[in-house]
Parts: structure tokens; C-alpha cells; sequence
């Protein structure tokens, strides 16, 4: 931008955007339209619901010792899928390691995501196939990789916006900021969407930056600072819309901050009793986002009873399947160690099948299920 | 009095920080919630905010503004969560922490410890469970030093925060919640000598760190079969004790060498051109490495089948026998 533009329209707006109070009443914002439908509404509501009901369910299994851990994402149901929801096929997310919401939304089996957390696999889905990337564990690190394929895309004259998920501990890593650098440098259509949820495991934001806000950062690259109530989904949608719709019409990247809050633990891990209060958990109980988009569902007469027990029903059989395809999943064979590495591999890996072949003793792969029998970290 | 691992290197931390104003402790997590395995519990509590805090979520940032602090007086003791997570630091470590004093001609000196949990065996998610101690045993200016016993954790964590140069300190994660009789303040051998761990005349096993106790266990079952192993605990991969390395070789004829770590460009391989170079007409078998294979570390289910254990290792000792 030239020193004539005003930089200051590169600042978020001093109060979160906020279309949902907290009783569930709409307000429109100026600048941040709506374009939602009834069946839109109904959709945000089902992934909203979907992904709360997977998540318990994951909580569960690793509390059965089906899991070795598990990050929650309850509490940011409204930020996940509000941001997903405004995605086009062709668009890319590249997430972290919370980010079921955001997977479900993508069409990616909720059960092929619990694979890197029950130990089985890393990421058992197809990238390529959901436009969805890996999940990423080293903080902030795929922040880079969603500006570079943003950039290709470009460079290919593509229709197709990628979207970087990282938390606000991640803001402190070097790789976002490169990657806001070189996005905005480049002019490529990537947004950062960041979930403030308040904690990097114990460490609560206002030890992690100065800045008045996380969206502030945006200006120091030239890019637009959108902040959201991110516990609101309209909002959510409404923002992300406007973010995704400049970087698909050549406007370049923006930064949206949602502000919304991490209700369980870190991971099963953790315990969040160590750093925080009841009375800090029970103020954002009061704002959660499923509640809070029910009761205007409700109002507009857009969710009756059997619409809600419909949704709860499939809840629960995703739920259900879910369980089923990670319950005492056994491990693959271990020779598959070797098969990935490479597509040329060296030749010294001969030898080491050969021990390990050898080691797994006659039979081959052992068929014990890896169930539960692991403490987990 | 029998003390975990883990309670060895926080009571080192804290007689360190009692002892010295000038060590602060930094990192992540590791001042409210006394960090994720609980190592620096209770330390921002006893000396402050001012001596042991939280940092911003950054690596980088830890490492480097700890080589500030050093230069300023300070000796900065930091954490990296877990092994998986150095990488960030990296360029801070080898540029800059490995090299100032040399580039200084010696005037800068940067007495930095950075603590590394490391190694598997614990079911972690990935990116909890590497071995990275080759990439800093490889960097000159670094001193890298991997406990593997409760004495040893808070006798070399002591040595290491008094040490005027940069040390790298590996933890053995697993082992932790070991427990083994110390009486703290305790002195063991200094960083740089290893130490016989288990007298022996069939074959020498050398480890460091977790692998320690696997290869005493090693030694133990060994025992059913006739073998009489020695164990010879590293403690230190730089400097490295050559003379006792040597000598242990020497006296058993055959040599290998066990750690997590992927063989390939592995520390093994330092140990056993260690002990051809100068042991050469001892050995009556080539050295063995017995490690992890060529691979990334596997997930958590898959860690047996990649960690070497005692059947890998006594199959090694096998192989290695039957060459004389
Ligand atoms: C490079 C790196 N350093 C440290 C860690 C350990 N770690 C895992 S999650 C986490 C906090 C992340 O906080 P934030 O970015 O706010 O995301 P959230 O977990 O709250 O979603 C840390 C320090 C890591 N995974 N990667």
C-alpha cells in the first residue's frame, strides 16, 4: 500500500463483530452483510452439532483409554464451522491439531482424524481429497503452508482461497508472521483465521502479545484486522464471507481474530484447574455458542422439535460410528513403517525389514488389538 | 531417600537458582503450571516471577533472548517443551549459541543450558517422542550431556548450569518417573566421563540416557544365556569420553552401541569409529549399532516395533558373539 492509502482501515473495529447478542437476538452489522438462508442456518446449526457430539465422543474414548490424548474443541463449535461454512469446494484449510469442526465441515470422517491421537496413523484421510491439510502439531507451522498454496493457486490463475487455522499462542511463532509477510507480499488469496481462545495450554494471552489485539498485527503487513465474536456463527460467517470474498477477487489476505474461549483442558493431558477459575469458565458457559444460536433458531421459528431431534439422532449415529471405527482399532502391520518414507527408498531399508520381520517372528505382524493398553501422555 | 528422575533435576533447579541469582529459568508453561512434566513445579513460586516465567509461545524467541541474557550477566536455564519442538530454535542454537565464544576469540562467554525432554516410549502423539541429540552433538561450541539415573539428572544438571559454556541438556522422558536411591545435593562423576554401569567381560553395551536402563536390563536377561555384559553409560555425547570407552572395549572385544535415535548418521556411529579407530586390535567382532530404524518416529501404537528393546539388543550381542 502507498503512503496516500489510510492505514487505518486496516484496524479492527474497536468491539468484536457481533450480529448474535447473548440472549440470541440478530443485529446486523454495517459493512458485514448477511447472505444466509433458512436451510443455511439449519446447516450451521447441524455442524455445530455434529462437532460438539464427536468431540464428547472423542473425550470419552481417550478417558476409556481408547485415545492416548485428545485437544477438545467445545466451546468453539460457532468459530470452526462459521469459518468452514463460508469455504467453497475448491478452497483449501490448512488446520492445527483442534480442528475437528473445521474437518467435519470439509467432509472429512470425523474417525479418520482420531487416528493421530489413538496412535494407529498420523492422518488417515486424503489431503487432496477434501481440500483439508494434515494436521499440523509444530504451532503455527501451516500458517506457511497455506500462503504458499495460495500463492500457486495464483500463479495458476485458479479460483480458490486457502484458509490458515492456528490458535493465539501461535501468533507468537515466527512462520505466522512470515506467512503473513509473504501472503500480503504476494498479494495471495489466504486468510488467517486465528481462535482466540484465550490460553496457549496455560498461558493466557495477555502474556503472549502487547498489541491491543491479535486482528491489530494485521496492519504491520498490510493486510486488513477483522475481529469476531467468535462464539457467534453468524458473525463468524459474516466475516469470514467478506475475508474470503476479498481474496477471491484479488483483494490479497486478511487476518480474522475470533474471540472465543477453550472450554475444556489443553488436551486430556491437562488440567486447566492448575491456571484458571470457575468463575472465568462459567462466564463464557453463559456465551456458548450453540445455545446462543438455538434461542435465535428458535425465535425465528426456524428449529422445531423434530428438525432438533433429527440432527441429535445423526448426532448420535456419527457419534456412534465414530466409536465403532476407533474402538480397539488395531494397529497396521509395522512393516508399513517402511512403505511411506520413500518413493525411492534406500537400500539399506532391506535390512532393516528384514530385522524387523524377524523380530515380529514367524507369523508376521502380531494381530493384537493396541486397545487401550498404553498409558497415554 | 529414593527420588524420581523428574524430582532430581527440579531440586537441582532450584538449589541452582537458591545458590546463584543470576540463573533464571524460561520457557513455556513452565512458571504457573511448573511446566508440562512438572520440572520447574513450584520454582516461580519459591524465586518469582522475575526468575522463572512464562514466554511468549516461541522457541526462536526463547533460545534467543536467553543468549541476550547471557551476554547481559545472567545464566538462563530454558525448556523446549519436548524434543519435536527445538526445531524453531535451531538456527538461534547453532548460529549463534554454539559459535560466539569462538567468534569472540573467547571474550563472549554464554553459559545457557537448554533442557530438552527427549526420546519415546510414552505413548505420545507425534512430534513428543525424537531423538534429535546428533544435530547438536554434531555442532562444535555445544557441550551435549544425557542423564540417564536420578543422581546423574541433578548432578550434570548442577554441572551444566555452572558451565560457562553453552550445554544442551537431554531428558530422558521416559525414564522420568525412575526411581533410584539419591541423596541430594549429590556429585557424580563430571560431564565428560562416562561411567561403568555394569562390570562385564562378554560384550560392552554403550548408552546414554533412556537406553541406560534398557541395556542393564539387557545385561540382566542376558545373564540366561551365559553372557556377562558391561554397560557402559555415556552421560556425556560431547566431550565424549574416549579413554573409557576404549578401555571397556578393549577388555570385552566386542562393542556396540544402543540409543532411540535412527542408526543412520546416528551418535552410534561416532562411538563405533571411536572404537575401531583406537581399539582396532581388540575387537574381535565390528561394532554394532542397535537403534531405531531409518524412519520418522512411528505413531504411539507402533513405538515397540521401533524402540530397541532387550530382545534387539541381545540379538545384537548375538550376532556379534558369533563372529570370534
Ligand atoms: C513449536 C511448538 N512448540 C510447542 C508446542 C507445544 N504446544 C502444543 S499446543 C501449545 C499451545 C498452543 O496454543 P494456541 O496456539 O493458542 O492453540 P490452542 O492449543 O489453544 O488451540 C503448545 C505450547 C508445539 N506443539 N509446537
Amino acid at each position: 500500500m502507498g503512503i496516500d492509502a489510510d492505514p487505518s482501515d486496516l484496524l479492527p473495529s474497536a468491539e468484536p463483530v457481533r450480529l448474535l447478542d447473548e440472549t440470541g437476538t440478530l443485529r446486523e452489522v454495517d459493512g458485514f452483510p448477511l447472505d444466509l438462508k433458512e436451510d443455511d442456518h439449519r446447516a450451521l446449526y447441524r455442524w455445530m452439532v455434529l462437532s460438539r457430539r464427536v468431540d464428547r465422543q472423542a473425550i470419552n474414548l481417550q478417558r476409556q483409554g481408547q485415545l492416548g490424548v485428545y485437544a477438545s474443541l467445545l466451546g468453539q463449535e460457532a468459530a470452526q464451522v462459521g469459518s468452514a461454512y463460508v469455504l467453497a469446494e475448491q478452497d483449501w484449510a490448512f488446520p492445527s491439531y483442534r480442528e475437528m469442526g473445521v474437518a467435519l465441515v470439509r467432509g472429512v470422517d470425523p474417525a479418520s482424524t482420531l487416528h493421530l491421537f489413538r496412535g494407529t496413523w498420523f492422518a488417515d484421510y486424503d489431503p487432496h481429497r477434501h481440500n483439508f491439510g494434515l494436521p499440523s502439531i509444530p504451532i503455527g507451522t501451516q500458517a506457511l503452508h497455506a500462503a504458499g498454496y495460495a500463492m500457486a493457486a495464483k500463479l495458476d490463475g485458479r479460483d480458490l482461497v486457502t484458509v490458515a487455522y492456528f490458535g493465539d499462542g501461535a501468533t507468537s511463532e515466527g512462520d505466522p508472521h512470515e506467512a503473513m509477510n509473504f501472503a500480503a507480499v504476494y498479494d495471495a488469496a489466504c486468510v488467517f483465521f486465528v481462535q482466540n481462545n484465550q490460553y496457549a495450554i496455560s498461558v493466557p494471552l495477555s502474556k503472549q502479545t502487547k498489541a491491543p489485539t491479535i486482528a491489530h498485527k494485521a496492519i504491520g503487513y498490510g493486510m486488513p484486522g477483522y475481529r469476531v465474536d467468535g462464539n457467534d456463527v453468524l458473525a463468524t460467517c459474516a466475516v469470514m464471507r467478506k475475508a474470503v470474498d476479498r481474496a477471491r477477487n484479488g483483494g490479497g489476505p486478511s487476518l480474522v481474530e475470533a474471540v472465543t474461549y477453550r472450554m475444556e483442558s489443553h488436551t486430556t493431558a491437562d488440567d486447566a484447574a492448575r491456571y484458571r477459575t470457575d468463575e472465568e469458565l462459567a462466564q463464557w458457559r453463559r456465551r456458548d455458542p450453540i445455545a446462543r444460536f438455538e434461542a435465535f433458531l428458535n425465535a425465528e421459528g426456524l428449529l422445531d422439535d423434530r428438525l432438533r431431534e433429527e440432527i441429535d439422532a445423526e448426532a448420535e449415529r456419527l457419534a456412534t460410528r465414530m466409536r465403532e471405527a476407533v474402538y480397539d482399532a488395531p494397529h497396521g502391520d509395522p512393516m508399513e513403517l517402511f512403505d511411506h518414507v520413500y518413493v525411492d527408498p534406500p537400500a539399506r531399508f532391506a535390512e532393516q525389514r528384514d530385522l524387523l520381520r524377524r523380530e515380529l517372528g514367524e507369523g508376521g505382524a502380531p494381530a493384537t488389538p493396541a486397545g487401550g493398553e498404553r498409558e497415554a501422555s | 531417600m529414593a527420588i524420581t528422575l523428574a524430582q532430581a533435576l527440579n531440586t537441582a533447579l532450584h538449589d541452582a537458582m537458591a545458590d546463584d541469582d543470576r540463573v533464571v529459568v524460561f520457557g513455556e508453561d513452565v512458571g504457573t503450571l511448573g511446566g508440562v512434566f512438572r520440572i520447574t513445579d513450584k520454582l516461580q513460586q519459591r524465586f518469582g516471577e522475575g526468575r522463572c516465567f512464562d514466554t511468549p509461545l516461541a522457541e526462536s524467541g526463547i533460545v534467543g533472548t536467553a543468549i541476550g541474557m547471557a551476554l547481559y550477566g545472567y545464566k538462563p536455564v530454558v525448556e523446549m517443551q519436548f524434543d519435536g519442538f527445538t526445531y524453531p530454535a535451531y538456527e538461534q542454537i547453532v548460529s549463534h549459541l554454539a559459535k560466539m565464544r569462538n567468534r569472540s576469540r573467547g571474550t563472549v562467554q554464554l553459559p545457557v543450558v537448554v533442557r530438552i525432554p527427549f526420546g519415546g516410549g510414552i505413548g505420545a502423539v507425534e512430534h513428543h517422542s525424537e531423538s534429535p541429540e546428533n544435530y547438536f552433538a554434531h555442532t562444535a561450541g555445544l557441550k551435549v550431556v544425557a542423564p540417564g539415573t536420578p543422581a546423574d539428572a541433578y548432578s550434570l544438571l548442577r554441572e551444566s548450569i555452572a558451565s560457562p559454556d553453552p550445554v544442551i541438556f537431554f531428558e530422558p522422558k521416559r525414564r522420568y518417573w525412575l526411581k533410584e536411591e539419591a541423596d541430594l545435593p549429590v556429585r557424580t562423576e563430571p560431564i565428560g566421563r562416562a561411567v561403568v554401569r555394569r562390570q562385564g567381560t562378554t560384550a560392552t553395551l554403550y548408552a546414554y540416557g533412556p537406553m541406560v536402563r534398557t541395556c542393564l536390563e539387557a545385561a540382566q536377561a542376558a545373564e540366561a544365556e551365559g553372557w556377562d555384559l558391561e554397560v557402559v553409560d555415556l552421560r556425556s555425547l560431547n566431550p565424549l569420553d574416549t579413554d573409557t570407552i576404549v578401555a571397556s572395549a578393549q577388555k570385552t572385544g566386542h562393542a556396540l552401541v544402543v540409543h532411540e535415535a535412527q542408526v543412520f548418521a546416528g551418535f552410534g556411529a561416532e562411538v563405533a569409529a571411536t572404537v575401531t579407530e583406537r581399539a582396532f586390535y581388540s575387537l574381535e567382532a565390528p561394532v554394532l549399532r542397535v537403534g531405531g530404524f531409518d524412519i520418522p518416529y512411528p505413531p504411539a501404537k507402533l513405538e515397540e516395533f521401533f524402540l530397541p528393546d532387550v530382545d534387539r539388543i541381545l540379538d545384537a550381542v548375538e550376532r556379534s558373539l558369533a563372529f570370534s
